[in-house]
């Protein structure tokens, strides 16, 4: 992986630079010693690791500012972090690069159940969000599988989803509002516990932009009220091929189920061997599942037998209690620990059409087969959100970049068959350099101009998301001009 | 001018040395300056039931597009709401103009906006330079959503030549639950009503009706939400309409009570609590949508309503008046607005209001 020298000026400085970030911060909150600085190298993608020149953990949005015009007086490049747990390489440090961590910034500011919002501190863990609000009986929708440790903060850099997104959306779908701080360290409010901007939706392209456009410190989200009941049911089939038009014909019958989740046999094998959930010896399995009060749920699901037996499955099995739903869940679960049993593994994330499903995993394991690879598949079928784990052993030489030789090809199977290469888990570094395969240059232009505006310096998190070649000029111009604000930006101070 | 494809676009942009007043069906008002332009991109290109999403010219009318999902037995999830009735203009909304103006119907509250439904789009630039954002498919966190950038401009960076939304089901069945009470009421009955497990998709309030509550789906399911929000609601007098449900969801998305009446019309976009104590303050009728989170009114000629809604969390938009239509931003916000405006249009021909 590519990464660009890191600025001389920069290092040379670490003493200076450290001494005016610890002026403006309380002692603890600034982190230089080396021993500790390790525990920042890497984020979820840890075959990528590089130790930042310093990190920070503010505690108020007050603070954020003031680091982030330190770095942007010393022209110092800001790499913002949640939780660490990206794994596009989203939250690499550079030698560099000071991270900001909002790990410190965690408190819920206000709980509104009359307009259905709450606001927090960006730095709060996902689920941690839903914990606040369950006791009286409202959730948090977008639920990413690594809900337990992810940031909000990083789940708004991110857009991350979740196995409900099929009915409930993205994070996008379900954030109101954000406190962010520019480069220059200025505080903006972008939305509120309102619908739609006056303006341009500038929170709408906040959303997702990698830690590259500012730092977010607060967040306004939709909560809902929990629904009834859930349940879930599994499917099993005799090939792929027919669990995908299986998952077609349930959308087009015209139920929205909160989930449709998609097992392939070396998955499922694989989760066997770890937790024995009891899965059918098949092809593929389906796990749909439907929410609302009993009597709806049964429905639905009668709906969807129908339809199932149509394609002549394996097993069709039902969870008649809260027992049994868990053991349908506990593969899938299950099914990234599992992988990690086997060994290493690298976790795609392309989307596709749904309808192209059948032919994206045949093409999918024909190339596995020219690598010499296992690739094992389990994703959210209602949506197409492809999560083809590609097996592999870093000790062996070659291996590592093998694997990721051979991911690439995936990605481009997916763009091809009219899809996109990261679903939810972003760009970051990991497929940085595939961009120019599914925008054209000016397409990249346009988003860069985006960049430009809101981090004229370009000093966030600048080599990530573009391939750097597309990027190269921009940053060169940041790093050598110590950044100057762009003064019809932010105007005079 | 008008273009029939996006190679037409791009040249009638390039080549354009004036400001350009860019019309879709024309439903947002023919006025103002600028030199016309006419977005006739029509069709559409790709529509896959199976995977929910569709693919048109943003010069296809919006009824085409409807037509073509509803044999399908799919909707567009937003409920695009027709407000030529309302605003008194004639002509037909595109896709393409309901998605540059984000405008969305009563199903908001449930399944997002119209920006929530697109996933993709095509457009022409200032400079005119075609560029795509996001793609065909769900989810997709490739790059910066410019989607979302787009999607409200108002044509402001770029004109649209091709956009692509995601679909849902079309609900077999539906119900509104009624409760005749006052506005000063209404976001009481509301609020209670969204934060059941009912799974609402309608929420407003309309003079001579009260407040009214949708729910759709499965008929089976549809009856046993119905029965159950009513029963929580019976505090309020509420009652199950099945035969007129459509009608008055009609009548909430056009802002019927409103059709063929002088005065100014606005919209507050505001926290769904202070809709009553806003509406107190206003000197004129109003119809509430989207939990109260959307306040329409008809005031006065000439009322500064801005004045006399404050104080207000949220924002008005001047639909028919003299008053500026935009709520001024923020200055941080409008400098990086402008900013992106500079960015995408630097000749200053796409904002006809700006260039005066
Ligand atoms: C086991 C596992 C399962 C996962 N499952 C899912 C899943 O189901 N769905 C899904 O979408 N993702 C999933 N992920 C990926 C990851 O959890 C998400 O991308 C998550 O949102 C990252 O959050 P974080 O707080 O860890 O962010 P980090 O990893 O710390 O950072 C991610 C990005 O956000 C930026 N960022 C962080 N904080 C801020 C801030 N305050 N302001 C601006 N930018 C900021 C960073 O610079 C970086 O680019 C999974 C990861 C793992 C390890």
């Amino acid at each position: 992986m590519d990464m660009p020298v890191p600025a001389a000026r920069v290092l040379a400085r670490k003493q200076e630079i450290v001494a005016r970030l610890r002026a403006v911060l309380p002692s603890d909150s600034v982190i230089d010693d080396p021993a500790e600085t390790r525990a920042y190298e890497c984020d979820a993608l840890s075959a990528w690791r590089c130790a930042p020149l310093a990190v920070v953990l503010p505690r108020t949005t007050a603070e954020v500012a003031a680091v982030l015009r330190i770095c942007t007086e010393e022209g110092v490049p800001v790499v913002p972090r949640g939780a660490g747990t990206s794994l596009a390489g989203g939250a690499m440090p550079t030698a560099d690069s000071v991270v900001l961590g909002l790990a410190r910034m965690t408190r819920v500011l206000e709980v509104d159940f009359e307009n259905r919002f709450i606001r927090v501190e960006a730095g709060r863990t996902n689920l941690s969000v839903t914990a606040a609000i369950e006791g009286e009986g409202w959730f948090y929708a977008p639920d990413p599988s690594s809900q337990l440790a992810c940031a909000i903060a990083g789940n708004i850099a991110m857009n991350s989803g979740g196995a409900h997104c099929l009915k409930y959306g993205v994070t996008t779908n379900n954030l109101l509002g954000v406190t962010f701080v520019t480069g220059a360290g200025e505080v903006v409010e972008l939305g509120g516990p309102f619908c739609d901007a006056p303006g341009l939706d500038l929170l709408g392209v906040v959303c997702g932009s990698e830690g590259q456009l500012g730092v977010v410190t607060e967040a306004v989200l939709r909560i809902l009220p929990k629904p009834e009941g859930a349940r879930p049911v599994l499917i099993g089939f005799a090939a792929n091929e027919i669990a995908g038009a299986c998952v077609a014909d349930i959308i087009r019958a015209g139920i929205l189920p909160v989930a449709i989740e998609f097992m392939d046999r070396p998955c499922i094998e694989a989760t066997e061997a770890f937790c024995a959930a009891g899965y059918p010896d098949c092809e593929a399995l389906l796990i749909v599942e439907c929410e609302g009060s009993p009597g709806e749920i049964a429905e639905q699901l009668g709906l969807i037998r129908e339809i199932a037996l149509r394609h002549d499955p394996v097993e069709f099995r039902e969870a008649r209690d809260a027992e049994e739903a868990r053991r349908i869940w506990l593969g899938r679960k299950s099914a990234f620990g599992a992988m990690g049993q086997k060994g290493d593994y690298i976790c795609l994330d392309g989307t596709i059409p749904v309808s192209a499903l059948p032919e994206v995993l045949r093409g999918i394991a024909a190339l596995g087969r020219d690598f010499g690879l296992e690739v094992a598949n389990v994703f959210h079928a209602g949506d197409g959100n492809m999560h083809p784990l590609i097996l592999y052993d870093a000790n062996t030489p070659g291996q590592q970049e093998r694997a990721e030789a051979l991911g690439a090809e995936i990605l481009k199977l997916c763009v091809a068959a009219g899809g996109c290469l990261t679903g939810e888990h972003g760009v970051g570094i990991e497929k940085r350099d595939l961009m120019g395969v599914q925008f054209t240059a000016a397409d990249l232009e346009a988003q860069m101009r985006v960049k430009d505006v809101f981090d004229p310096p370009w000093l966030l998190n600048p080599a990530k998301v573009f391939p750097l070649a597309a990027s190269a000029g921009r940053r060169a111009g940041g790093a050598s001009r110590g950044a100057a604000p762009d003064p019809e930006v932010f105007g005079p101070r | 001018m008008r273009v029939e494809s996006e190679a037409e676009l791009v040249e009638a942009v390039r080549g354009a040395r004036a400001p350009l007043r860019v019309v879709g069906g024309g439903t947002r008002g023919e006025v103002g300056a600028g030199e016309r332009l006419e977005v006739a991109i029509s069709g559409v290109r790709l529509y896959e039931p199976g995977a929910l999403t569709l693919i048109a010219g943003a010069g296809t009318p919006l009824s085409e597009i409807e037509a073509v999902v509803a044999a399908e037995g799919q909707r567009l999830p937003f409920e695009p709401p027709r407000w030529g009735a309302l605003l008194g203009l004639a002509g037909e909304s595109t896709i393409g103009g309901v998605a540059a103006a984000n405008v969305s119907g009563p199903r908001r509250v449930q399944a997002g906006a119209c920006r929530d439904s697109l996933i993709g789009l095509r457009f022409v630039d200032g400079a005119g330079i075609a560029v795509q954002a996001g793609g065909r498919v769900m989810k997709n966190v490739t790059g910066y959503d410019l989607v979302k950038l787009l999607a409200g401009s108002r044509g402001r960076l770029g004109v649209l030549s091709e956009v692509a939304f995601k679909l849902l089901p079309a609900a077999p069945a539906q119900a509104t639950v009624r409760a005749e009470v006052p506005l000063s009421e209404a976001g009481r009955v509301l609020a209670a009503a969204l934060a059941s497990p009912f799974d609402v998709s309608g929420a407003g309030w309309l003079p001579g009706q009260g407040a009214v509550l949708r729910l759709e789906g499965l008929e089976g399911s549809v009856g046993y939400r119905a029965g159950r929000l009513a029963a929580l609601l019976a505090p309020w007098g509420a009652r199950i309409e099945r035969e007129g449900s459509v009608a008055i969801w009609r009548d909430l998305a056009e802002v019927r009570p409103f059709h063929g009446r002088a005065g100014d019309i606005w919209r507050f976009s505001v926290k769904p609590s202070e809709a009553a104590a806003i509406a107190a303050r206003l000197d004129g009728e109003v119809v509430l949508d989207w939990g109260g989170g959307l306040i329409w009114a008809l005031l006065p000629e000439g009322t500064d309503a801005r004045a006399q809604a404050a104080p207000y969390t949220g924002h008005a938009t001047c639909l028919r008046g003299r008053a500026p239509r935009a709520e001024p931003e923020a200055p941080a916000v409008a400098a990086l607005s402008r900013a992106l405006q500079a960015r995408f249009d630097p000749r200053g021909i796409l904002d006809p209001e700006r260039a005066g």
